[in-house]
Formats: C-alpha cells, sequence, structure tokens
C-alpha cells in the first residue's frame, strides 16, 4: 500500500490555482522531496494532506484513509512540522511537547518518557522547564521538529525543517531525518535547497506554478538532461562569449570570471578551447568538467514549462 | 472515539488556562470586579440589596467567561499556533469546546467566590439547586457566545474585543440588570432575545422578585447554550482556511 497518494489534487485561492491536477504516490519507507521555487505550492500540497486545507477538487490520502472522509484516523498516523507554525511561547518546552502528546491521546506515563528523550535528541534538555519566548530561532526550531515526533509517526511531513537554522542545527536535523527514515518512518520534505534535497532523497518531485513538472530519483533527473554536461573555463585575458560559440556548444554563461559552456560531449571542447588559446595569444588558467548538477535540472525545467 | 475526543479537549483547556487565565492580574482583575461593581452599585443608586446582588452576579458571570474566550482565536492565529492544532488528531468542535471550558472553568471559579462572599459577609441565600444548575449552563452559554464572537478570521485580538464590546454592552442593558423586566413595559420583549436575562432572572428566584419560572430561564438557557455552540463550531469550521 502507498503511504501517500495525491489523485487530480487541486487547489485553487479565488480562481487561482496554487495547485494545479497534480497526482502521485509515496511508498512506505520513501524520503520524498518536494522541491521547487517560492510560491510554487509544496505547502499547499502539505497542507491538504495534513487535513488543514480542504481540496478543492481531487483527493489526498493518508495510507487508506481520504483525509477529508476520515480526517481523525489519518492524522493519527501522521507527524508535522509546519512552515510557519510555531511552538507556544507562554509554555515551556516540556510542556508544547506533552501538549502534542495529549492531543495524540498518547497515556501519560508514555509521554513524560517520550518528551524527555526528544530534549535530549534535540539538546533542549537543559532548558526543558523555560518559556519558550527566551528561546533562540534555532532552539525553537529544533523544539517545532521535536513536536512533530512525539506520537512516533510512521508518517512524517516535513516543510522546510531547516529553514533558520544554523549550521550545527541543519546537521543535527539532517542526521535526525535520515535516522528516522534508516528506521522505517516514510517521509515527505518540502524545501527549496536543491543539495538537501540532493543529499537526503530517494526521489524528488520538482514543483513549477502548482504542477509537478518532473518526478524521479535524484541521479536519474541529472541523467535526462544530459545537455547540461558543462565545461567551465577561464582565460588570463578576458574573453567575450560569443567568441567561443563553437558548433557543438549549446549555450554559453557567464559565472563570475569564468565561462561555462554547455554541450552535449565536453571531452570534444577542450582541444577546440585548447587551440583557440594558442591561436589568440592567451592563456587557459583554469579548466573544469562539469557533471549536470539538480540545480540544473531545477533551473531548466522551472524555466521552461513555466506558465 | 467520542468520549478520547472530550480527553483531548481538557488538553486544550488546560493549555488556554496556563496561557491566558492563570495569572496574577487575569485572576485579580477577575476577583476585583464584581466587588467594585458592588461599591459602584451600593453607593451609586438606591436600589435594595435584594436587587442588586442577583443583577451583580449576572454580571459578574457574564463579564468574566466572555472576556478572554474571544480572543483566543485571534491570539492563536497571529501567533502561528493553531495550524499545528488543526492538523492533530482532534476535531474542530473538541478545540472549541475546549477553549469554551477554559473561560467556563474561569467564571465558575470567580462566581463561587461571590457565592461564598453572598452567604458570609452579607447572609444572604441566593444559592439554590436551579441556581447552580443554570450558573453551569449560562457559564457555558457565555463562553461560547465569546467563541461565536471570535469567529471572524481576523489575526489581531483588538478587533475582535471591539466586536465583542459592541454586543456585551447593550446586552447587559437590556438583560433586566438595572431595571427589573416587570418594569420595562413593552420594551421587555428585547429582553428575551438575550440569554443574561434569564440567568439574572434565575438567580432573583429566592430572594423573590423574578419574572419566569424557573424551569423555563433553565430552558431558554439550554436552548442558547445549544445554538450558541452550534454556530460557534459553523462559523469557525468556515473561515478557518483564512487562518493561515
Ligand atoms: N491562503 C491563501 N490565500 C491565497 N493564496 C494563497 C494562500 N496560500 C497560498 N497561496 C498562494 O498559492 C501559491 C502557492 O503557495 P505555497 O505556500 O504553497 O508555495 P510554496 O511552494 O510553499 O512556497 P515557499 O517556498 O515560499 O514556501 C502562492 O502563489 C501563494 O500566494
Ligand atoms: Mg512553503
Amino acid at each position: 500500500m502507498h503511504a501517500i497518494t495525491a489523485e487530480n489534487l487541486t487547489k485553487k485561492f479565488n480562481g487561482f490555482a496554487a495547485v494545479d491536477d497534480v497526482s502521485f504516490t509515496v511508498e512506505s519507507g520513501e524520503l520524498f522531496g518536494l522541491l521547487g521555487p517560492n510560491g510554487a505550492g509544496k505547502t499547499t500540497i502539505i497542507r491538504m494532506f495534513t487535513g488543514v486545507l480542504k481540496p478543492t477538487g481531487g483527493t489526498a490520502r493518508i495510507g487508506k484513509y481520504d483525509i477529508q472522509r476520515n480526517p481523525l484516523e489519518a492524522k493519527q498516523l501522521m507527524g508535522i512540522v509546519p512552515e510557519m507554525a510555531n511552538a507556544y511561547v507562554d509554555l515551556s518546552a516540556l510542556k508544547n511537547l506533552l501538549l502534542i502528546g495529549e492531543l495524540y491521546g498518547i497515556r501519560k506515563k508514555e509521554r513524560g518518557e517520550k518528551a524527555e528523550y526528544l530534549l535530549k535528541l534535540f539538546g533542549l534538555y537543559e532548558k526543558k522547564r523555560q518559556k519558550v519566548k527566551t528561546f533562540s530561532k534555532g532552539m525553537e526550531q529544533r523544539l517545532i521538529v521535536a513536536m512533530g515526533l512525539m506520537n512516533d509517526p510512521k508518517l512524517l511531513f516535513l516543510d522546510e525543517p531547516t529553514s533558520g537554522l544554523d549550521v550545527e542545527s541543519v546537521i543535527l536535523v539532517r542526521e535526525l531525518i535520515r535516522e528516522f527514515n534508516n528506521n522505517g518512518t516514510t517521509i515527505i520534505l518540502t524545501t527549496h535547497n536543491i543539495e538537501e534535497a540532493n543529499q537526503l532523497c530517494d526521489r524528488v518531485a520538482i514543483m513549477n506554478h502548482g504542477r509537478i513538472v518532473a518526478i524521479d530519483r535524484p541521479e536519474e533527473l541529472k541523467r535526462t538532461i544530459q545537455s547540461t554536461t558543462s565545461i567551465e573555463v577561464a582565460f588570463t585575458t578576458k574573453v567575450n562569449a560569443e567568441e567561443l560559440m563553437f558548433d557543438n556548444v549549446n549555450e554559453i554563461k557567464k559565472v563570475g570570471d569564468k565561462l561555462r559552456l554547455y554541450a552535449e560531449k565536453p571531452e570534444d571542447i577542450i582541444p577546440i578551447l585548447v587551440k583557440y588559446a594558442q591561436f589568440s595569444n592567451n592563456k587557459i588558467i583554469s579548466l573544469n568538467t562539469l557533471a549536470p548538477n539538480l540545480e540544473d535540472v531545477f533551473l531548466k525545467l522551472t524555466k521552461n514549462e513555466g506558465k | 472515539m467520542i468520549f478520547e475526543q472530550f480527553r483531548r479537549s481538557l488538553a486544550i483547556t488546560k493549555k488556554d488556562l496556563s496561557i491566558f487565565y492563570l495569572k496574577g492580574p487575569v485572576m485579580l482583575s477577575g476577583l476585583l470586579m464584581p466587588a467594585f461593581l458592588f461599591i459602584a452599585f451600593v453607593f451609586g443608586r438606591k436600589l435594595s440589596l435584594e436587587f442588586l446582588l442577583p443583577s451583580l452576579l449576572g454580571m459578574t458571570l457574564f463579564v468574566t467567561v466572555s472576556s478572554i474566550g474571544p480572543i483566543i482565536a485571534p491570539w492563536e492565529t497571529r501567533m502561528r499556533t493553531f495550524e499545528r492544532l488543526v492538523s492533530a488528531p482532534i476535531a474542530l468542535w473538541a478545540i472549541i469546546l475546549g477553549d469554551i471550558m477554559a473561560s467556563f472553568s474561569f467564571g465558575l471559579f470567580i462566581t463561587l467566590f461571590i457565592f461564598l462572599a453572598s452567604i458570609i459577609l452579607l447572609g444572604m441565600e441566593i444559592v439554590s439547586l436551579s441556581l447552580i444548575i443554570g450558573t453551569i449552563l449560562a457559564a457555558f452559554c457565555f463562553s461560547s457566545l465569546g467563541l461565536v464572537i471570535s469567529a471572524p478570521p481576523t489575526d489581531n485580538p483588538s478587533n475582535i474585543m471591539m466586536l465583542s464590546t459592541l454586543i456585551k454592552f447593550p446586552m447587559i442593558f437590556i438583560s433586566g440588570i438595572f431595571i427589573p423586566i416587570g418594569e420595562m413595559g413593552d420594551w421587555k420583549i428585547i429582553s428575551y432575545i438575550s440569554p443574561l436575562t434569564y440567568y439574572t432572572d434565575l438567580a432573583r428566584y429566592t430572594i423573590g422578585g423574578n419574572y419566569f419560572s424557573p424551569a423555563i430561564d433553565l430552558l431558554v438557557l439550554l436552548g442558547f447554550n445549544i445554538l450558541f455552540f452550534a454556530i460557534a463550531v459553523k462559523w469557525h469550521k468556515k473561515n478557518l482556511a483564512k487562518r493561515f
């Protein structure tokens, strides 16, 4: 059985389709990424799955439950780290966790133990009785992630869980995401951090303007756009991009003081570049071949398949 | 399943009490307000204590119970704590019930003090079984009214405070608190639309001076309870998506 299923999921706000006829499934145990620029509709999709927004059309299923028909059963199964949500600043970290425990119907003894365990895991144990008001942004965000784990979810929605965190906390949260996933938790992660998606996800859906424009494993996505294999070159004397527009070069971009040449077969370009340098009395300072990265895929897809 | 939802709504109540109610200034003003009102009533007007005490009881219960309840929803909207509640396995009606129970218990606590003060200090016997049942019904009813008032999906508590004052102030004047219903002439028709009328009337019963029979008062209060709770759930449901 699929962990979650979206069937022709659509959400319109006053006629504007924030999510437009989206269908996909995520298998249990998968770490699935939703990647897209601001306003792509990632959060709107998550909110339809977590029962916060009602779809304008289509269905969102958690396991076998349609979230609109069996909201309580479906919600019981999942943990949530909403994008913009806060903890209660007037309550202590411990009380925030215990409140969540109660809302999920966890027994008193268990929820006390679970809260202590999570406080330790997220490095908040020393401050457990302090009001969240006194926390730094990063500490609060760690608490919010911990709150999403109170009910030992088999399915976890993380909407930009690492935004606003410093490097150390980002690493902590990413490690925990991996660990929970290794222990069998299905994870749906939204991010606009391409590297994060690349490092963490089994599969990634790239979204733009409310639609999924590509969905595959990161490596496969990279392969689909071989033409973006590129060479980065820098000369001692500056060279205009047009001059390097050789026959089998598809595109040239200026990247800092370097030029990036896109070509199907970069190996053919290298000798030409060397000849060009000799011929024009110039010298090559650096030359790199770059494999396509997820960023290229992302940019290409979100540009071409726009409105 | 329903029982489990009730339990979860108590978690909401507990959260509300510790965030909004169990604070020095809130408790103190809850207790001082009836005392000040009483002094103002006694010195300001030439009314008998028999008339004043039930009025005071009705007004205090009404004002304390409906003071904080309305601002919880706009406050949670502003603080962005609502999304998590809504995505937890608790039904919206149970969240609303939890909020209602918080002001309800706060109101009962304050009323208890007035009951004790009226018995111990004034030696008046206003407490009866029907008044106890009536107080419970009325506290729940006024508290539900507070959640009806908080339904507009604003994130600005002061908008709701304004709306709340606009609704509550006239209600106090038409509810037989300052003028007995019997003396209102043709105007008494408008007092029928206010639940506060029936609670104040019930409070007059043991001392004398009531207008309706206690059974009618209780029944009407029960009716208002169901009405307000249903409207509160319906309106909050309708506006929910606008809170994110
Ligand atoms: N409640 C709402 N009312 C009206 N429009 C909305 C609402 N929520 C979202 N939108 C619109 O829907 C679109 C998608 O928004 P969404 O928040 O899902 O994007 P996102 O992919 O999560 O973006 P980000 O990366 O910035 O978080 C945006 O154009 C946004 O303005
Ligand atoms: Mg978002």
